[in-house]
């Protein structure tokens, strides 16, 4: 593959880098990268994405966009209220540059599509908002040997850790098993800021970007926090996996994916 | 004795318990979080019984969903 002059022109600034240069940007173009949600988190990611030039970027989410999801999800506009989300973010990227192929998938992951649906991708983005999808995605990509990174947004506060296969702690590793749905109450309406997005979804791209081009050092066997309020990152180091993991152990328990109940909460 | 929770060194009477700390550090939904005492997990059935010793870090780490609802 080479470069058109219009491609060396849009990633000039990418190509200058040493870190990326134009083997980094054919990586990045040649690269397959899926994200589930395309929501708060979802929306600046896969934009980044777009504008980086991963050449070939999977969105799935089933909803459609509500208004209420625009102070946010910045890759729908306006006029796409009540057209399905993947969509909306679909004309987006094609807009943005049509170097990047996108497919879409107007559907629920579950434990009946998940697998078919990360089988073809380098990297997945979880840019979802309910437990049982994280813990889906997280067994999901552990079984299929995928790596993935993981986001959580409310309120001011933010967090990430991204999943590499044998190299560090999985999800689960941290966080065991999903809130029961019958806690009661289970959830609460919190808030979040949009701009809250932005930033740790931005972090997703990035973390997939340096995925993607073999530079710097990951997230992995890290948590990176972020607290708006006090303006204060934390990069958390994790525990070692101690083989003892339910998913990612030596003699792991959960061997079928679950899909476990969703809280009484509505969409993001 | 001197613990640091979250990056901060405070001082803590002897035999702090994570139970203990849990509740003086008015922690939200503490049922739904994850310890690490010096970089190593803590059961969450054995809070009230893992005393913290001098010089130890505890970090605790939130479940987070994607957006404005939480879990409680
Ligand atoms: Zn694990």
């Amino acid at each position: 593959m080479s470069f058109s002059n219009e491609q060396l022109e849009r990633y000039s600034r990418h190509i200058i880098l040493k870190e990326v240069g134009v083997k980094g940007q054919k990586k990045l173009l040649n690269a397959k990268v899926l994200i589930i949600g395309a929501g708060g988190l979802g929306a600046p990611c896969a934009m980044y994405l777009a504008a980086t030039g991963v050449g070939t970027i999977g969105i799935a989410d089933a909803d459609e966009v509500d208004l209420s999801n625009l102070q946010r999800q910045i890759i729908h506009a306006t006029e796409d209220v009540g057209k399905p989300k993947v969509q909306s973010a679909k004309e987006t990227i094609n807009k943005m540059n049509p170097d990047v192929t996108v497919n879409t998938y107007h559907e629920f992951v579950s434990s009946e599509n998940i697998m078919k649906i990360i089988k073809d991708y380098d990297f997945i983005i979880d840019g979802t908002d309910n437990f049982p999808a994280k813990f889906l995605i997280n067994d999901a990509c552990v079984m299929a040997k995928k790596p993935f990174c993981h986001a959580g947004i409310i309120r001011f506060q933010g967090q990430l850790m991204t999943y590499v296969p044998e190299k560090g702690p999985c999800y689960r590793c941290v966080f065991k098993e999903p809130p029961p749905k019958d806690a009661v109450p289970t959830c609460k309406q919190a808030g979040v800021i949009g701009a809250m997005g932005g930033i740790i979804g931005s972090l997703q791209a990035m973390e997939a970007i340096k995925y993607i081009t073999g530079t710097g050092e990951l997230l992995t066997g890290y948590l990176l926090t972020f607290n708006a309020l006090k303006m204060e990152f934390r990069k958390i180091k994790l525990p070692k996996p101690n083989g003892k993991c339910a998913v990612c152990g030596e003699n792991p328990s959960i061997t079928e994916l679950i899909d476990y109940e969703q809280a009484e909460c509505n969409g993001v | 004795m001197k613990i640091t929770v979250a990056g901060e060194t405070k001082e803590f009477n002897e035999g702090l318990t994570i139970a203990e700390l849990i509740r003086q550090e008015n922690i939200e939904n503490p049922d739904y979080i994850t310890v690490s005492v010096n970089d190593e997990f803590a059961d969450n059935e054995n809070f009230p019984s893992i005393e913290l010793h001098d010089g130890d870090a505890v970090e605790f780490l939130y479940f987070m969903g994607g957006g404005s609802y939480v879990i409680l």
